[in-house]
């Protein structure tokens, strides 16, 4: 039945379609653009990350048309608004998909947003391009990730700080907000910790609601454990709202980076805009990309972007350079296969390497994932980062983690023949179920 | 010979002299022993120090060290010349203002002044040039070099003439406790005026006997002076004495920390106490503003939120002005924002009551939908202005920053916010009880029409009454900017404690706004060390609801306009 159904609605749109090609005269006028979609919540709680994203993507299409365009067109932002609410989120990309005709979609931060799209996407067959680091535990033929996968921030990160240089440390707390990216990531820390012959009771594992503002009693917690006698640090998945007063009671209650470093996935350049970070100098951040990076491209990008958003203060931060890469291996793969349409442009990025802003180059991997090299930071009193240590290759990003065991045998090979995302080499069948 | 021994912090970047035994052999370690030796040497000998030109020698290898460890091997010879003198350059580099100039690879001091960048000698602090930002490059440096740093300071500093300075140096040398620091300390003890600072001295110096190899007797006395001393880091030193210990040292660690434990955890209920006290006074500044415009008038205001945000805006822009107009006014920032906050909140609440809400009295889900609707175009009216982007609300320096009461560490941000709390409190008791304006508020709450007949003109005491709950609202805005983001969703984040403080504490009653903001207060914190934050939370919502079933209209119900609807 629900097939027939769908196809009745394929062959009634098809018929809507060549009716308006029919009608509409001017029918050139459409061809003469190429339109790329924006899914970034404007408003609500996500704005404070998501605005600065779909300024970003704005300035790279402007380059490119200042360029010449794509495959002689110009290209055509869509700019919608899911406003922070994930149903939304599905809506507004099937607009984008439908309505729009994009060729491609850049969007998305929270894994909930990401989830709640994906079977859009495959359904309508088009590509997104997702910039955010992430849990992980997933590979889809049409979702290119740019962002950071748990062995490209966590897993260097936990090894920086058991090494001399980040302090040697023994004992673990790990602070995350309670929602799917801290818990999934915390779990495949937790048993990389545990194979590194870390005991299970100096791992402290607690969790926050969102946008958490009252930390006394944690920041209490964090300092009784680190009176063991042992080196401590702390791991935190915090996520964006609930870091400046977490911080600010740290400051407060006299934890030093030099006594016990925390070390974020979630704090970039964006979060500490709104901090005096003075107290916080040292204390550590696991990126691929930060703004105090000196390369050629990351100086003429932070100029570029100040002179687009009209503000020198205007910070650039990790999920900015992933949507530079990713539409820069967009716009490669799109002049490889001579044409927009999806189904290509998806076979086609596979192996696009472009150079990233750290004085390197990305390659999309056939997991959908990038490599990028790993750069871990401090705080420094400007708000801004300082590499302290950088891993010495590039590292691909591993999508099925290697330390669960519900996903340690997968993996995913976007190219034909296998053309799985989530294949079980144990069992030799594709369609295997990670953890989340 | 004690010579594996685990650092008491778990760090293991420097092992002493006598673990090199067991090829633990780098460079540093072996530096920071001979380092030591000598220092203790140049103490006892009361020598004058290396001269200038080898201090210069030392520094000038900055220039040429690559990495953290080899940055660290120059500290290390620094410390080890026991030179004052290298404590301004030390100092420097620990803060990240150690300069290389890159034209002839000399050494600065550093200091940022806008694009330039002015140079100092490091040994004189002259001033001696100025540098563009890219002709000179930053020496980095990272926490463990930092901890290297501090711990070299400490042994330098131990005879600074600033008390203050010397008990730095004396907790420092307790954290991070080294055989070779007896010799330097038992000098410093001989020559200690200041008794506090010879106290904290002497557990310094126990610190260390403890990871010598003196004799028991010596090691036994030193764990009751530390075990006297009672916190956190006593237990911390212990507890890796304990480990590596044996015989009656094990056991008189173990009962040393049992013993600290136990006291430690009647300061933990303590601290329990004070942070739900803390947090019931964050709730009553959130919710007081409330209780007026829905506890006293009745309505269902959820732009409530809304008018803490854009006081806490109105701090935002006060301080900007101040930052780059009048820097030194700084600290006064907050006192001067209060009323600025209360009128631009108040007015914006009376524009609110006058335009939408006049019209909406005794139709809350009317009422409940527009207050929504308010609240949304606010928040994206500031998101527009401002920017989406969390805005840097600084603490002015009497804020920042704890108190030691016992063990008991009290934040300064969180004691002014309490006192702010009680001090609104107070003056709006005063307001609604003994002027005249209260008692036309509370004549029209109680019967409108009698009110009315008498000659009040109700509407206006309507938009007043509401004004004041928004200037509330807006005046609590200034606290809170202090510990939470200011970002255009601030006031999403309260709006639901806020409802729940008023309706738990009874409707139109202020009395009941306060005992239970700080009685769910208390039950949060209290829940949270067990529970955790999120069940936490969870678990205080379902007590409420039973409360309420039980109670529904709250721990003190009052007659007002709320109830005859």
């Amino acid at each position: 039945m629900r097939g027939n159904f769908s196809t009745i609605t394929k062959m009634f749109s098809a018929s809507v379609v060549a009716a308006g090609l029919l009608m509409s005269t001017p029918a050139g006028a459409a061809d003469d653009t190429i339109k790329v979609g924006i899914l970034h919540s404007l408003s609500g709680t996500m704005a404070i990350s998501e605005t600065t994203l779909k300024d970003a993507m704005l300035m790279l299409i402007d380059e490119q048309n200042a360029k010449g365009g794509l495959l002689g067109k110009k290209l055509e932002a869509v700019v919608v608004d899911p406003a922070s609410n994930w149903p939304l989120f599905a809506e507004k990309a099937r607009e984008l998909i439908s309505k729009d005709k994009v060729a491609a979609v850049f969007g998305c931060w929270t894994s909930v947003s990401r989830k709640s799209v994906l079977p859009v996407f495959s359904e309508l067959d088009n590509i997104l391009f997702y910039p955010v680091q992430y849990e992980g535990e997933e590979s889809e033929r049409n979702v290119f990730y740019t962002g950071a996968a748990p062995n490209q921030q966590a897993i260097p990160a936990v090894d920086y700080l058991m090494s001399e240089d980040g302090g040697s440390v023994k004992r673990w707390v790990l602070e995350g907000t309670d929602y799917v990216y801290p818990r999934t990531t915390n779990k495949i820390l937790e048993a990389y910790l545990k194979a590194k012959g870390v005991a299970a009771e100096d791992i402290m594992v607690n969790y926050t609601p969102f946008g958490f503002s009252d930390w006394q009693t944690e920041v209490s917690a964090i300092k009784k454990f680190g009176s063991a006698g042992k080196k401590t640090a702390v791991v935190s998945t915090v996520n964006g709202d609930a870091n400046v007063p977490f911080y600010k009671e740290l400051g407060n209650q006299g934890i030093k980076a030099e006594d016990i470093p925390v070390m974020a996935f979630s704090v970039g350049e964006e979060e500490l805009a709104g901090l005096d970070t003075a107290p916080l100098v040292g204390h550590l951040a696991a990126w691929n990309y930060f703004e105090s990076v000196d390369t050629p491209e990351n100086k003429k990008f932070i100029a570029d972007w100040h002179k687009f958003i009209k503000n020198d203060k205007r910070t650039t931060n990790d999920p900015m350079e992933a949507h530079y890469i990713g539409f820069n291996m967009w716009v490669k793969a799109v002049e490889k296969a001579g044409t927009t349409d999806p189904d290509k442009v998806i076979d086609a990025m596979i192996g696009v390497s472009v150079p990233n802003l750290t004085g390197g180059y990305s390659t999309m991997m056939p997991n959908h994932h990038i490599t990028k090299p790993v750069l871990i930071g401090e705080i420094q009193a400007d708000g801004q980062f300082e590499t302290v240590s950088r891993t010495p290759g590039l590292v691909m990003g591993d999508e099925w983690s290697d330390y669960l065991p519900d996903s340690k045998d997968l993996i995913s090979d976007w190219r034909a023949p296998l053309s799985c995302g989530n294949f079980n080499v144990a069992t030799g069948k594709c369609g295997g179920k990670g953890t989340n | 010979m004690t010579s594996d021994r685990q650092r008491p912090d778990g760090f293991l970047r420097r092992p002493d002299a006598h673990s090199t035994f067991k090829g633990r052999l780098k460079p540093m370690n072996l530096l920071r022993a001979i380092g030591l030796t000598l220092l203790f040497l140049l103490a006892t000998l009361s020598s004058s120090g290396a001269g200038e030109a080898d201090l210069r020698g030392i520094i000038a290898k900055f220039a040429t060290a690559k990495g953290f460890s080899e940055t660290g091997t120059v500290v290390h010879d620094l410390a080890a010349t026991g030179d004052p003198a290298v404590e301004r350059p030390l100092a420097a580099l620990a803060d990240g203002n150690l300069y290389i100039r890159k034209a002839d690879s000399l050494v600065f001091v550093g200091k940022e002044a806008g694009d330039i960048v002015e140079l100092f000698d490091p040994l004189s602090g002259e001033k001696s040039a100025d540098a563009a930002k890219d002709d000179i490059t930053k020496i980095k440096v990272n926490n463990t070099l930092r901890r290297v740093i501090r711990d070299a300071l400490g042994t330098l500093t131990l005879g600074a003439k600033d008390p203050a300075v010397r008990i730095v140096a004396a907790d420092t040398m307790f954290k991070t406790p080294d055989a070779a620091n007896i010799g330097p300390l038992d000098t410093a003890i001989a020559s200690e005026t200041v008794a506090s600072v010879k106290a904290l001295l002497e557990q310094a110096r126990a610190a260390s006997v403890l990871v010598s190899d003196r004799p028991d007797a010596d090691k036994l006395a030193a764990i009751a002076l530390i075990g006297a001393r009672g916190d956190r880091d006593a237990v911390s030193l212990l507890t890796s004495i304990e480990a590596n210990a044996s015989g009656a040292v094990k056991e008189a660690a173990t009962a040393a920390i049992a013993n600290i434990n136990s006291t430690l955890a009647f300061w933990d209920a303590g601290q329990n106490i004070w942070y739900g006290i803390s947090l019931g006074s964050v709730l009553l500044l959130a919710a007081i503003g409330l209780a007026i415009t829905f506890g006293v008038m009745g309505v269902i205001n959820m732009a409530h939120g809304e008018m803490v945000m854009l006081g806490a805006y109105t701090t935002f822009v006060v301080q900007q002005v101040i930052r780059t107009s009048f820097p030194d006014l700084f600290d006064w920032s907050l006192v001067i924002a209060l009323p600025l906050a209360f009128l631009v909140a108040a007015l914006v609440g009376l524009a609110i009551e006058r335009g939408v809400i006049r019209f909406l009295y005794g139709r809350p889900l009317e009422t409940l939908l527009a207050t929504w609707g308010v609240s949304l175009i606010l928040q994206q009216a500031v998101r527009s202005i401002f920017g989406p982007t969390n805005q840097e609300v600084g603490n002015p320096s009497w804020m920042s920053g704890s108190l030691n009461v016992g063990q008991l560490a009290i934040t300064w941000n969180r004691l002014w916010i309490l006192v702010f709390a009680l001090s609104v409190f107070a003056v709006l008791l005063y307001v609604m009880k003994r002027t005249p304006w209260g008692l036309q508020m509370r004549a029209v709450t109680a019967n409108r029409r009698m009110a009315a007949s008498m000659g009040i003109r109700t509407p206006w005491v309507d938009a007043l009454t509401f004004a004041l709950g928004s200037g509330i609202a807006g005046i609590a805005g200034v606290a809170l900017s202090q510990i939470d983001n200011v970002s255009p969703n601030l006031g999403r984040s309260y709006i639901i404690d806020s409802f729940m403080v008023v309706v738990f504490g009874g409707v139109g009653n202020l009395w009941g706004t306060l005992v239970g903001a700080f009685s769910l207060g208390i039950v949060n914190k209290f829940l949270e060390p067990y529970a955790g934050a999120v069940l936490g939370k969870i678990v205080v919502l379902v007590l409420i609801i039973l409360f309420i079933q039980k109670r529904p209209r709250g721990l003190f119900a009052l007659k007002g306009r709320a109830v005859e609807a």
